[in-house]
């Protein structure tokens, strides 16, 4: 028998713990801390990077037992088909069971209205917030990274939202220790964000460490794309190109993964894991910077979400 | 601007250094942490422009990495973050997550926040100023938290011509005050945060200086300490049983082992109950190993089948810690509602959460001159005082000198789930003739 443990020489004694073993350790605490106190916990998954490294961590964490958690995703129907195709392959191979909440099911139902702009990632807070509530789920975990943005910096790994779903940032628990504070009234719940301390490209690290297959648009591939603000974003039936945007052939690959409409391609040849890292790591733009429309609306757009219920 | 250090060499294995801020803002504290954070590449291409742009407006030649926490000032008058700011930025030799602790007299419970996760904390002094009380009251957190290592950062180097005897002096005053708390290691750097002296590059103004500058020194302190004498804890957090047709007799402890090592065959307890038994295997989040150490998360598996569930504490037959129903720790009340003499309150130890009553608060500290106040009657945010706390349920505590992590638990309102309070075990500073205790130390063994 050995130790897992990647021991790294030098200045450390051998007992230091990898960065990556140090994340991941603290993200399995956060599972199982959740797991040993809430009844009724999911998680969400989109088909994301970071909601596959969650699924990953959670996986790890109870084996060789099943994941006691369900999964949720919120579905905009503007979705790109490979990644649906992921998701629902990835729930049928480890036997879970998954909840879609569907934007365009509201929207069909007059429940909510198509924007303008045709963007549909700020519609996701209704249908999520309801599912919450219909589930009664009282803790729901995220992928989301401090890293990320300025109001998800701002995030406890135990984030208490009310009965409505809203975020509080002035009234948020100090964090002591690892000793987490889920303590809820009836109705409310608790976001939680075992991937907080990670930075995107110990995401990506981890993927490559861990093996962990992703959606194919991860990945340099030649796809039909038009400019909108400085984004290449794919063409689609969800409202793009207008008249005056041309479609054109570029190889492109994706950052994150969200609402098509709202979510940019990036120009890159970097088709193994190995380039898409090298990629990350010398990248000057931050990665929501670079490919999340909707990040720009406003200063505070984040954070203005944030506080209706969104993620 | 010039790039000292990428993440692109942060591709190989590398460790991860928490550490924790403190100063106020005029010590320099936000340019420090932005010129850390620009020299190791973690500001990006739209946060520089924006920054260039607003010194150029002002009027300035350089940018004003001041202003990469700019952002925080401002909210912070929005009153959203009277908080603890997590920054990340990594080394080719390490990653760091930065707890960035605002420095204000008030919000001493942030940087409590801030250093109970740090295993390192930069205390900012301004060489013209020297040791002042606000130094005093951060090197007295650094000791409480027992943060095991701490650097005294003086900045400003360039205002006094760079003058050896200055630092010298305010070294010698800081560090003898530090180790009189028993802060274990002090490192004085002269920097001038401003000018970038000593902090990512060496300085050639400096030439009397042969240290490390602060980012070599983040590199390299040991970010694991020697595990031989500490006593091993696992408090058990879930029990892992498939009961599947592949694993009809798995039942594993999984927990995230909080001090310590643990090796297959070894003898353990089970607290607070006492029964005993012996580890046949150890699962490393899949993989089977023979030994397994802080901080790693792992599931137990024991020779017997008996009673453990979360909340349980596993530790080595030979090496228990005492259980008691009475408490005496120091705390760091967090809350805006105060905290009283009789009040119903939950405690949180590890994984267990009981009922419990606090029936005394002996005292009061002032952290400027470390005097005990007694009978104060209540606790008020940011206060830090003595309670000695009764609990529906026996526990199995540390010392907070022997454990941070069994020796620290949460006072929470078990009416709304507020925190009310951050606890730890046993003497406040690890040198305790510099305390006066007024209460006595009854029912108190550890």
């Amino acid at each position: 028998m050995t130790t897992a443990a990647t021991v790294h020489e030098g200045t450390d004694s051998p007992y230091a713990l990898s960065h990556l073993d140090a994340l991941e350790s603290e993200a399995v605490h956060i599972f199982r801390e959740v797991a040993g106190e809430f009844e009724r916990p999911v998680i969400l998954f989109s088909g994301g990077k970071d909601s596959i490294v969650m699924l990953h961590l959670a996986l790890k964490a109870f084996a060789p037992a099943p994941v006691p958690f369900t999964l949720l995703h919120v579905d905009t129907g503007h979705n790109f088909p490979e990644v649906l195709e992921y998701r629902d392959r990835t729930v049928a191979q480890h036997g879970l069971r998954l909840h879609v909440a569907s934007v365009q099911e509201y929207i069909d139902a007059g429940k909510l209205r198509e924007r303008p702009d045709g963007t549909r990632n700020p519609l996701q807070t209704v249908p999520l917030t309801e599912a919450i509530q219909q589930h009664r789920f009282d803790a729901v975990f995220g992928g989301g990274r401090r890293d990320e943005e300025k109001a998800r910096a701002k995030e406890r790994v135990f984030s208490l939202r009310d009965e409505f779903s809203q975020w509080d940032p002035r009234r948020q628990r100090p964090e002591l220790w690892q000793l987490y504070n889920g303590r809820h009234a009836p109705g409310e719940h608790v976001r939680v964000f075992p991937l907080s301390n990670w930075t995107e490209l110990d995401v990506w690290q981890y993927i490559e460490r861990e093996k962990i297959e992703l959606p194919e648009i991860y990945f340099a591939h030649e796809r039909e794309v038009f400019k909108r603000s400085g984004m290449w974003l794919t063409a689609g039936e969800w409202g793009g190109p207008k008249e005056s945007e041309s479609v054109e052939t570029r190889l492109v690959r994706y950052r994150t993964v969200g609402d098509m409409s709202c979510t940019g391609a990036v120009d890159s040849d970097a088709t193994t894991l190995d380039a898409v890292i090298t990629e990350i790591a010398a990248s000057r733009l931050t990665e929501r910077g670079a490919t999340r429309a909707d990040d720009k609306m406003s200063e505070a757009a984040m954070e203005d979400r944030k506080r209706e219920g969104y993620f | 601007m010039t790039t000292t250090t990428g993440q692109l060499s942060g591709i190989s294995a590398t460790t991860l250094l928490r550490f924790a801020t403190a100063g106020s803002v005029d010590d320099g504290k936000s340019t420090l942490v932005g010129r850390l954070l620009h020299d190791s590449k973690s500001v990006l291409t739209d946060q520089l422009e924006a920054v260039e742009h607003a010194s150029r407006s002002r009027g300035q030649e350089t940018p004003d990495l001041a202003l990469l926490t700019d952002g925080l000032r401002a909210e912070r008058e929005q009153g959203i973050t009277i908080d603890v700011a997590y920054r990340y930025f990594a080394t080719p030799r390490r990653r760091f997550i930065l707890a960035d602790t605002p420095g204000h007299v008030q919000y001493t419970r942030n940087m409590v926040t801030g250093a109970s996760t740090a295993e390192l904390a930069v205390v900012l002094v301004d060489a013209r100023n020297g040791v002042v009380e606000q130094t005093r009251r951060h090197a007295a957190v650094a000791a409480l938290l027992r943060v095991p290592h701490v650097v005294l950062a003086v900045n400003k180097m360039d205002l006094v011509d760079y003058a050896e005897p200055v630092f010298a002096a305010i070294a010698e005053e800081f560090t003898s005050y530090a180790a009189s708390l028993g802060v274990p290691e002090i490192t004085a750097i002269p920097i001038s945060a401003l000018a970038g002296d000593n902090v990512v590059e060496p300085s050639a103004n400096m030439d009397w200086y042969g240290g490390p500058t602060v980012l070599e020194h983040l590199e390299t302190v040991p970010v694991s300490h020697d595990l031989t004498g500490c006593h091993a804890r696992l408090p058990v957090q879930y029990v892992i049983r498939p009961q599947t047709a592949e694993h009809p007799d798995y039942r594993g402890y999984a927990g995230q082992i909080a001090a310590g090592t643990f090796r297959v065959g070894e003898q353990v307890t089970v607290l607070p109950a006492g029964r005993t038994s012996k580890i046949a295997g150890i699962d490393l989040l899949g993989e089977s190993v023979d030994i397994a150490w802080t901080p790693q998360s792992i599931t137990l598996l024991l020779e017997d089948d008996i009673d453990i569930s979360r909340g349980d504490l596993i530790v080595p037959s030979g090496d228990a810690p005492a259980t008691t129903q009475d408490i005496e720790a120091t705390v760091c009340h967090v809350a805006d509602q105060p905290l009283t003499v009789g009040q119903r309150v939950l405690l949180k130890h590890t994984t267990r959460t009981v009922k419990a009553i606090v029936k005394e608060i002996p005292s009061r500290l002032t952290l400027d001159d470390l005097s005990q106040h007694p009978n104060p009657g209540q606790l008020v945010a940011n206060d830090i005082g003595q309670v000695k706390v009764r609990t529906a349920e026996p526990l199995a505590l540390d010392s907070y000198a022997d454990s941070r992590r069994t020796g620290s638990f949460l006072l929470i309102d078990p009416a709304d789930g507020t925190t009310l309070a951050a606890g730890m075990a046993g003497d406040s500073f690890a040198t305790s003739a510099e305390v006066v205790h007024e209460a006595d130390d009854e029912g108190w063994d550890f």
